[in-house]
């Protein structure tokens, strides 16, 4: 026995006798996980969110979470003198005149950028491929609120300087805060301490934004992980793979060489970011002041849809016995986005309703072989992308010579128009792709190989796929569409027809399908060719 | 099912492929050789961190293509930090995908769904235990827990009652008074109408009483803009027209959807634009609003001179400025 080994097993033996953890670290160390590019956008995730932890920790060394007003006596020259609050001050002293802190907080509010993008590709992979299926709803549901609260907390964080632009953000939420019928001015004057800006804000939101929703996101992240951990990763289908088993690689050494080796190529491309991409250059912005503005104001990407609903939104403003309800804030500030991430959150559960199918799943689906999903979620991609849009209407009018209105009409138009349009063309485009796998497993690929036949006739040679490949495009369940229940075996009447209705109605529209080809159908079509 | 809708069968795992550094030793003590390459280039990386630390002046610029004049300490520091980070990643990677084991495992699932005798258990424990505190017997108890337990809550709400003051009817009021001056903003001076020319714009903020001190929360309702256009353009009733003088009208800067300070002026249209959600107002016609969410005008603050000849307020604002609420009316 090496020394090396030697002192190992003493170490292992000391940790073991004080927490009989042999069993279960044997267990976790050969834990097998699939692999998958896909599956690396929720690492993203995490390991942002631990590089945003990192950079974040070293930030709060400097920054002054005050409002209080001081004169600025920093490097930069430009804003010599100036009155400002001692929070936007110290945001330029970490700028300025830390070593490193012009990166630090580039890399902060990159990893913040990258966070939210990895967290929406992560959301539209675990949709597209049916992995919210039982038994992961809850993960879902977690997932869900960690996405809602990333956007409070990005927008909390990019607060914090106290600029011109991020003042004006704050600005905003604060009319959309107001205009909550019945409690909107008290909530508001709660929040702020008293009339908008007051003196209060910053120190709020920086003890929101560095401990409260930090704490939370852990909390979630624990718990999402430990559910992954428990219930096995889902795998993509292919051959071998089964609903009852796990194939991959064991976490060590191959996995966590991997999943390490990752963390540091993302904390690389962050720290590659924050030193050659200029972001939020807030000493450009100036101090705020709610009697000034910039034009093109911008919130980050993520806040972009939510702009871009509120500037489209039609002048409705209703008074009801005198009060006054600020329908063009209220609708697209709080209504929509209600129902977009309540509709979200309960997906799982509306999708198992209409189908019927209460099973546990592991297996991911082809987004193909689930058209009606695939569509939903290309309505929803089209609605987010024409908000968007709108959300920077102003700077597409600048750059590319076209007016605001046009822009404005287009996507208030468009945001109701397109999203259906897009499930109808992507419902249509999924049932030609199953038609084309049909095709390949009936008939093989085409070779682009032409034989002139004895007769003169000219074929196109095709060549059969592999089993394997053939299994692939075949293994997917077909589920047969819910009849409606609509009365009893006596001809007693439903009392829930009309839901059975409905619901039977969804389902036959879920169920359209391409017949997959059947064992049988192969052995017919070989027979014919021999 | 029938044997005709028999799915194709599954083939089962393919063949595990060997890699090159697998059967071949030479291969093998190639990827060795890169992996541990990989790894130097971050020590270069870090080297160059300390170096840029240390070496480059905090103040030095240099140009870089597509970057422009940029910070050279800062570049490098930043450079120097993503390489030590990134070549160790990807001297992880590499090592994983050459070197460690790409053997494809199998590992078993279990249903999530307990046993059924270990789900009976499970209810039968938890009734038996709750039965043994007895809670269903003793309604007494029962009840004063659930008040004491609900009335707690109420004293960390009321503490929290100090994190502001109510509204009252500080959303309706602004300094603007009867006989308040414009002073322009920044620089505190009063002006004459002569100071402004027709086209031009300026921001005035109300003359506070000597010894008070304008706050961000004056400014966010009492900025106001002074636009001067010759007075036959104005299309205003008879109320409104006598809010100007000599054409020149003054509204709240503060926008009427959300806030933000409306600062576009285009002379040739007469148009103000809100540059935060591009609600647009018409000058001419007391700021009416031709498009975009706003769902008010600005509201117009009606001025004059004083003796001195210097332009003032005639009266308060008319109506609550910014955004709505819902006792705006009340």
């Amino acid at each position: 026995m090496s020394a090396r080994e030697r002192v190992a097993g003493q170490v292992a033996n000391y940790v073991d006798e004080r927490t009989g953890s042999a069993k279960w670290l044997k267990k976790t160390l050969t834990k097998v996980f699939p692999d998958h590019w896909s599956f690396m956008l929720g690492e993203i995730v995490l390991y942002s969110f631990i590089i945003l932890l990192l950079s974040g920790t070293f930030l709060t060394f400097w920054y002054d979470p005050s409002m209080r007003e001081v004169e600025y006596e920093g490097s930069y020259q430009p804003l010599s003198g100036l009155k400002m609050s001692a929070a936007y001050a110290s945001s330029l002293h970490i700028s300025f005149d830390v070593r490193g802190g012009l990166l630090m907080r580039q890399i902060h509010h990159w990893a913040a950028l990258i966070f939210m993008a990895a967290m929406v590709a992560h959301l539209m992979r675990v949709f597209f491929t049916g992995a919210f299926r039982k038994p992961r709803e809850f993960n879902w549901i977690i997932g869900v609120g960690l996405l809602t609260l990333g956007i409070v907390e990005g927008f909390l964080g990019y607060s914090l300087p106290d600029d011109l632009l991020s003042g004006t953000g704050i600005r905003i939420a604060e009319a959309i805060i107001q205009a909550i019928p019945v409690v909107g001015s008290y909530l508001s004057f709660f929040i702020f301490g008293g009339a908008f800006p007051g003196e209060m804000f910053i120190q709020r939101i920086y003890v929101v934004h560095i401990l409260l929703l930090p704490g939370i996101f852990l909390a979630l992240i624990t718990v999402h992980l430990m559910l992954v951990w428990y219930q096995k990763h889902t795998q993509y289908p292919g051959p071998g793979r089964t609903e009852k088993n796990v194939v991959g690689y064991p976490l060590m050494p191959t996995y966590m060489a991997k999943a390490g080796g990752f963390f540091f190529i993302v904390f690389g491309v962050t720290a590659f970011l924050g030193a050659v991409a200029s972001i939020n250059p807030i000493w450009i912005y100036g101090p705020y002041n709610p009697g000034q503005i910039g034009a093109g104001s911008q919130p980050d990407w993520y806040m972009g849809w939510l702009d871009g609903l509120v500037r489209m939104a039609p002048p409705l403003e209703a008074y009801i016995f005198g009060y006054t309800l600020s329908l063009n804030i209220l609708i697209p500030g709080l209504i929509i986005p209600g129902i977009i991430f309540t509709g979200m959150a309960l997906y799982p559960f509306i999708e198992s309703w209409i189908t019927g199918d209460k099973r546990e799943h592991h297996l991911l689906d082809r987004p193909r072989n689930a058209p009606n999903r695939t569509a939903l979620g290309a309505m929803s991609i089209t609605f987010m992308l024409v908000t968007l849009i709108n959300g920077g209407n102003d700077l597409l009018a600048t750059h590319f010579d076209l007016s605001i209105n046009q822009i404005m009409w287009f996507s208030r138009i468009g945001v109701i128009v397109l999203p259906p349009l897009a499930f109808v063309i992507t419902k249509r485009i999924c049932l030609s792709l199953q038609r084309a796998d049909r095709e390949l497993v009936l008939h093989g690929k085409e070779t682009g190989r032409l034989v002139m036949l004895p007769h003169g006739e000219f074929i196109e040679v095709h060549e059969p796929l592999t089993p394997e490949k053939a299994y692939l495009l075949t293994q997917h369940e077909q589920l047969p569409a819910l009849e409606a229940n609509l009365s009893n075996e006596y001809g007693v009447r439903n009392p829930k027809a009309i839901r059975s209705k409905i619901r039977s109605r969804l389902s036959r529209s879920q169920a359209e399908q391409i017949a997959k080809p059947t064992a049988n159908d192969v052995k017919e079509l070989e027979g014919g060719h021999h | 099912m029938s044997k005709e809708l028999a799915p194709l069968s599954d083939p089962g795992l393919p063949e595990h492929i060997h890699r090159k550094a697998d059967v071949d030793v030479k291969a093998a003590k190639k990827a060795e050789r890169q992996v541990g390459i990989l790894f130097l280039f971050s020590v270069l990386g870090t080297l160059l961190f300390v170096y840029a630390y240390l070496g480059i002046d905090e103040d030095a610029f240099i140009f870089v293509p597509v970057l422009g004049s940029t910070n050279a300490h800062q570049l490098f520091l930043g450079l120097g930090l993503a390489m030590a980070l990134f070549f160790i990643g990807m001297a992880a990677v590499h090592w994983a995908k050459t070197l460690m084991p790409d053997h494809e495992v199998i590992d078993y699932r279990k249903e999530q769904r307990s046993k059924d005798e270990d789900r009976e258990d499970f209810v039968s424990t938890v009734k038996d235990r709750a039965n043994e505190a007895g809670l269903g017997r003793r309604p007494f108890i029962k009840r004063t827990m659930l008040l004491s337990l609900g009335l707690v809550g109420i004293s960390p709400v009321l503490l929290l009652g100090d994190l502001g003051p109510l509204p009252g009817n500080d959303q309706k009021e602004t300094n603007w008074k009867s006989g308040t001056r414009l002073v322009t903003d920044p620089g505190d001076r009063p002006i004459r109408p002569s100071d402004l020319e027709v086209g031009g714009v300026a921001q005035v903020q109300p003359e506070l009483p000597a010894g008070k001190v304008r706050h961000l929360d004056d400014i966010a309702k009492d900025s106001v803009l002074l636009i001067r256009i010759r007075p036959e353009e104005f299309n205003l009733d008879a109320e409104r027209l006598s809010w100007t003088y000599e054409g020149i009208i003054a509204f709240s800067k503060i926008c009427s959807h959300m806030g933000c300070a409306v600062a576009l002026y285009e002379q040739t249209t007469k148009h103000l634009l809100c540059p935060c959600h591009q609600s647009t107002f018409d000058v001419t016609r007391a700021a009416k609003v031709i498009f975009g969410p706003s769902a008010r005008p600005l509201p117009q603050l009606a001025i004059t001179v004083d003796s001195q000849g210097y332009l003032v307020a005639k009266q308060p604002f008319s109506e609550p400025v910014g955004p709505s609420f819902w006792g705006r009316n009340k």
